[in-house]
């Protein structure tokens, strides 16, 4: 999960990080409050969305009276960047700013370890940075089972390339920042700009931060920092349910188990599509090893209830559960479903106890039930289907 | 001969005595493991008794265990929040495999398991969120059904389970020295790269297979591998050429951020390493099919 610039402001404050104060607000109201709070001086609005370029696309804003930031938030609130659009602006103290630096801790994929990256070059596109001046942006790895501690920041700081006075001050914060990532399980924490103020104060100006959702069941915080509004409503109907569903904007409705095989699905019916008129996937959806009744019907439910679905593909391979087992898991949820139930459904079963499966489901003899032998073959029937409706 | 896992592997299994690890043990069992203890510090000296009649012992630590049996793998369906500590265990106590099923495993743990198994030495670590490996007909560490397909000659190394099943079930008439599922977790304790090297070791395996998916760089990485150090045929597979950017699709680690992790990259890498790689998991099986029967 992704948190929200004044989230990872917030929780910067709790782990001591040095911050500017900062308000969030929905409402240019809220904002004229919020810049009085503030002490009725000069703020930054600043639109609240997941995705970078904000500044560009005219997302931050100065405002030097409270009246001016209820403009400004009127002229932010609503705007659309890169497709998503701002519902919230986070009103922020001004700061008087000397120099800007780069920090960033991240998950390294590769190096099964923690890489922290760091540039007396700041506020601008790191990516950009990154290729085009790749000496000035130091990249240290962090031992997980070490973190930053005071050896390993003056390290950083030191490839970094800070002056000898500002070292102490700056690995000072990143110590701290370390603490964010270890203590609340994130995959990244990065500040950009990390800003020197004229007052020579180190101060964390901008917050990227996005946490472990494999470890929420030791951070109870965490579920209160989910953004339910900006949820798909069938995913977020999915996940009601504990279901491991991505709506796509395709035709074709997707049900399988395993991850990687219903990713594969996705492929195999995207290219089967491309026969009937390009038809696409409608969705991602893993249902798990267990495929009960209960979890097809569940599945089947969400994926019906999407408009956009003509017709949906379900992929079992029987591994561990046997597709008598699923077989008989679809029939039930054909019944739980009753009328709800319209659209056709092409079901691929393969592996253990294949045949008995496939018996099951002939002998149920479901109208709107196509039982295919393969894989590919079952796809280009879904895809037809979809394109003939 | 087969890879990590032989006829001669002793395998305890940790959280034997939950509804998982009773499940498997018993299939594991079925399916010719030799599996010769379990280990829950809270049933310590009590024995469970599985379908046949097979008594196996349940021991307070993982060291015990060892010690008792001379078990050299360890499988560990223990719940995620006690997953780390139970892999920091088995580390510690020096067995040769341990084998992480678990799932949902949070990946700061993952990060920490791995960082003390590199640093110990003595552990090769498989998963977490994995099916474990196969070597059918001698032995089977983890969840993979083993009537899927018998012992041959073609090596396999997946990052998804159900795709690990599914090219199984395909290619079942040539058979497998070892199947290897390794996980889709961001992290994990062994990689494309460490079952290509071992299958081109393996005189028993003939070609190999090797399923990605979108996220990360591994498949890319194993790509300039295959290149300079593998001279078998390796036939590819990757899943994820229709997720969105920015989506998790199922596994943790399956993720395009921005351009990097895309399916076509990935794809693209292996095959300017020489490497055949199937437009659907049939025809990667197809592509497989005839390099068997050209051997």
């Amino acid at each position: 999960m992704d948190l929200y610039e004044y989230q990872a402001r917030d929780v910067f404050e709790a782990h001591g990080v040095p911050v500017l104060r900062g308000l969030v607000a929905t409402t240019p109201d809220e904002a004229r409050a919020a810049a009085e709070e503030l002490g009725g001086g000069t703020v930054v609005v600043k639109a609240q969305v997941k995705t970078g370029g904000r500044g560009k696309a005219g997302g931050v804003k100065l405002a030097h009276n409270p009246d001016e930031t209820a403009e400004k938030a009127e002229e932010i609130l609503g705007m659309d960047i890169k497709g998503h659009t701002v519902h919230r602006v986070m009103i922020a103290e001004g700061a008087k700013i000397a120099d800007e630096y780069y920090f960033s801790l991240l998950l390294d994929r590769a190096n099964r370890s923690y890489l922290a990256m760091c540039s007396v070059e700041g506020g601008v596109d790191i990516e950009t940075l990154a290729e085009e001046r790749p000496e000035a942006l130091a990249k240290v790895e962090v031992d997980p089972a070490v973190g930053i501690d005071a050896a390993k920041a003056d390290e950083i700081v030191t490839a970094a390339g800070f002056s000898d006075e500002l070292k102490g001050k700056v690995a000072d914060v990143l110590q701290k920042l370390w603490v964010v990532y270890r203590d609340e399980d994130a995959t990244l924490v990065e500040v950009n700009p990390l800003v020197r103020t004229e007052d020579g104060a180190i101060v964390a100006l901008d917050g990227k931060v996005s946490l472990d959702a494999n470890a929420d069941f030791r951070q109870p915080g965490h579920a209160a920092l989910e953004d339910k509004e900006a949820a798909d409503p069938l995913e977020a109907a999915a996940a009601a349910k504990g279901l491991n569903y991505v709506k796509l904007d395709g035709s074709v409705g997707i049900i399988g188990n395993g991850a990687g095989l219903v990713m594969s699905t996705l492929d195999v019916v995207a290219y089967a599509g491309e026969e009937f008129g390009g038809q696409k996937p409608a969705n991602f959806l893993d249902i798990g090893g267990g495929a009960s009744a209960q979890v097809m019907a569940d599945g089947l439910h969400v994926i019906l209830g999407d408009e956009q679905v003509k017709s949906v593909f379900v992929n079992v391979f029987g591994g561990i559960t046997s597709c008598d087992d699923v077989a008989t898991g679809i029939v039930q949820a054909l019944q739980l479903l009753g009328d709800e139930a319209t659209k056709p459904i092409v079901v691929r079963l393969d592996g253990n106890n294949v045949e008995e499966g496939r018996r099951i489901l002939a002998e149920a003899d479901h109208p709107l039930v196509t039982i295919a032998e393969t894989m590919d073959g079952a796809a280009r029937k879904a895809a037809e289907l979809a394109a003939a409706s | 001969m087969a890879i990590f896992l032989t006829k001669d592997s002793k395998v305890i299994v940790q959280g034997m005595t939950g509804s998982e690890g009773m499940k498997h043990s018993q299939r594991m069992l079925a399916s010719g493991t030799n599996v010769v203890g379990g280990v829950n510090p809270r049933k310590a000296g009590e024995t469970v008794t599985f379908d046949g009649d097979v008594s196996v012992p349940v021991f307070g630590t993982v060291a015990e265990a060892m010690e008792e049996t001379g078990a050299d793998v360890s499988v560990i369906f223990v719940p995620a929040a006690f997953t780390k500590a139970a892999a920091v265990e088995a580390i510690d106590a020096g067995i040769s495999l341990a084998v992480v099923i678990t799932e949902g495993v949070a990946v700061k743990d993952s990060a920490e398991l791995w960082a003390h198994a590199k640093a110990s030495g003595t552990t090769r670590v498989i998963g977490p969120n994995c099916p474990g490996l196969i070597s059918p007909g001698q032995s089977n560490a983890g969840i993979i059904p083993a009537t899927i397909s018998g012992p041959g000659k073609v090596g396999l190394v997946s990052k998804s389970g159900t795709l690990t099943y599914q090219m199984m079930y395909e290619l079942r008439d040539f058979g497998f020295s070892t199947a290897v599922g390794i996980g889709g977790d961001p992290i994990i304790g062994t990689t494309h790269i460490d079952c290509l090297e071992a299958f081109e070791n393996d005189p028993e395996t003939a070609a190999i297979v090797m399923i990605g998916e979108i996220g990360g760089d591994a498949e890319e990485r194993a790509a300039a591998y295959i290149k300079d150090h593998v001279t078998k045929p390796v036939v590819g597979y990757v899943a994820g050429f229709t997720a969105p950017e920015g989506k998790t699709m199922g596994h943790a680690g399956a993720i395009v951020s921005g351009s990097s992790g895309t399916a076509q990259a990935k794809k693209d890498a292996l095959e300017a390493a020489g490497v055949k790689v199937g437009k659907t998991p049939s025809e990667t099986a197809d592509l497989m099919r005839e390099i068997m029967q050209s051997l």
